[in-house]
């Protein structure tokens, strides 16, 4: 049976032929195929490992993020604490000094008007001494007039300068 | 549906063709030459060797392609002719066809001196070798197409499309599912033949299914080729065989009676032989009894033709429809064998090289 008797010639040739598409396909065909596929299913591999890592970042930073958002937070409370406080202490003070200054304003006042009332009285208190004088020059001179009456004034003159003297 | 029925029907329309094409020649021969189907010689025709390529027969006259005869006689030393001067017996430069029920039928054969004959060393392009060659082109533009692609573009950034998509996802599937399963950590080495030789048989069985002329050859349903594909695959596993291997087979962990009676050494031995001549018998097997089966189906046109109208279309319609199945079987069958073939090489090669196992 020839069916079952391998053929040289065709022997010979399935060597040679199938020892060349083998070179040929073990050179330059399937090593590329399959380097390539490794190399691309290795770049996605790199490429999820990439992604969750940027992912992992991603996640820290909106961490931090939340963190510094927490901590500005505080900040703002501390400083809008410190600035009421100050605030206060400011508007504490600058009462405490208006108070002073108008107390001071006041005394000020109060000095002068004492000043002037007394250099009012004085100058009344002249005036009035002055007319006195001349009522009294006026009276004097009209009492001079008649000796009786001028002794008698004197008498009552020295009468009253020696009890002021005496007293 | 009546699209589905017009997609069915251009699905059967060239496996038709195809096989009435395949056919009608030795009907016709038949009809000039003899009254009945020559089943054997009509088998044989197909599924053989032969020193030209049939294509049809017009009017009782063959065409064929007339392919190289290359002989070396012990006397004559190299001879390269063409075939067509051996056409109906006729001898050329000593040489001819051994006719029916000679020593070397249907080979070439030298007459030397007192009617004796030889057979001389013969590599002639044959059929099946120029089949082998002409798949063998197709698979190597294939692989070689596809590796292009790669050379051109950068592989890392896009994934191709279209033709070389698919010689990707194939070649994918051949090394992730069998190779890298079956031998384990260093497959790289072993990856491009086990590649080769599954596109080899895959290409070879589906361009056998073709009807027409540059499919049709018998080729892995020639033993000559499953012979040397599995000596391939016999020295992959032997010559690179780790120590653990070797142990195994000439001093297996058997209990004592065994080492003293050294059966398992015998058995493993003759296992390392059967092992890759399973493989030679189910490729060649496979492939042979599905040309066969697709054949057979079809003569059942011509072998009733005598029976009268009726039955004869009646069953030519049913042959038409076992052989549409037949056809799609053989598809599934081409990449089945080669699957099998590659799959059951990676594991001979992964028992070879495989860990001792640490207990």
């Amino acid at each position: 049976m020839s069916l079952i008797t391998p053929d040289f010639g065709l022997l010979f040739w399935m060597v040679l032929i199938f020892g060349i598409v083998f070179f040929l396909l073990a050179k330059f065909g399937f090593p590329m195929i399959t380097g390539m596929v490794d190399e691309r299913s290795k770049r996605i591999e790199d490429s999820i490992a990439k992604a969750r890592e940027a992912e992992q970042k991603l996640s820290e930073l909106a961490e931090e993020q939340a963190g510094l958002i927490e901590q500005t937070r505080l900040e703002q409370g501390r400083l809008l604490r410190e600035v009421a406080q100050s605030r206060e202490q400011i508007i504490a003070q600058a009462k405490a000094d208006a108070e002073a200054e108008a107390a001071k304003v006041l005394e000020d006042a109060r000095a002068k008007i004492a000043e002037e009332r007394e250099n009012a009285v004085r100058d009344i208190r002249r005036q009035v001494s002055m007319i006195s004088v001349e009522v009294a020059e006026k009276l004097v001179r009209k009492e001079l007039s008649d000796e009786a009456g001028q002794l008698e004034l004197l008498d009552k003159l020295v009468d009253e300068a020696s009890r002021n003297h005496m007293s | 549906m009546k699209r589905l029925l017009l997609i069915l029907l251009g699905m059967l329309l060239p496996l038709f063709a195809g096989a009435q094409e395949e056919v009608v020649p030795e009907d016709a021969e038949q009809a000039v030459e003899a009254p009945a189907l020559d089943m054997q010689e009509y088998l044989f025709g197909h599924i053989g060797d032969a020193y030209e390529w049939h294509i049809t027969t017009v009017n009782g006259k063959p065409v064929s392609i007339p392919l190289p005869v290359i002989v070396h006689s012990k006397a004559t030393g190299w001879h390269c002719f063409s075939s067509r001067h051996l056409e109906g017996g006729e001898s050329y430069e000593c040489f001819r066809m051994a006719g029916k029920g000679e020593k070397h039928e249907g080979k070439i054969v030298e007459e030397v001196g007192g009617g004796e004959v030889v057979r001389p060393l013969d590599i002639s392009i044959t059929k099946n070798v120029l089949g082998l060659m002409i798949n063998s082109l197709i698979l190597v533009l294939l692989v070689l197409g596809a590796a292009r692609w790669y050379r051109r573009h950068d592989a890392r950034e896009e994934a191709p499309r279209g033709f070389t998509g698919i010689m990707e996802m194939m070649v994918c599937m051949v090394e992730d599912d069998i190779i890298k399963d079956c031998i384990g950590p260093d497959y790289k080495r072993y990856s491009p033949y086990l590649l080769t030789a599954f596109f080899f048989i895959f290409i070879n069985n589906l361009m056998g299914i073709v009807p027409f002329f540059p499919g049709g050859a018998n080729v892995t349903g020639n033993i000559a080729i499953t012979l040397v594909l599995a000596l391939c695959t016999f020295f992959a596993v032997n010559l690179f065989g780790n120590k653990h291997y070797w142990k195994e087979i000439l001093w297996p962990d058997v209990p004592i009676f065994l080492k003293a009676f050294p059966l398992m050494p015998v058995i493993e031995i003759i296992g390392m032989f059967t092992k890759p001549f399973s493989l030679m018998v189910r490729l060649f097997a496979n492939i042979l009894a599905g040309h066969c089966m697709i054949l057979g189906v079809v003569a059942v046109v011509f072998l009733t033709a005598k029976m009268g109208v009726a039955m004869n279309a009646g069953l030519s319609v049913v042959a038409v429809v076992i052989g549409v199945f037949m056809d799609v079987l053989e598809l599934l069958v081409a990449f089945l064998q080669a699957y099998v073939f590659t799959m059951l090489s990676s594991v001979f090669i992964g028992l070879s090289r495989q860990k001792p196992e640490t207990e």
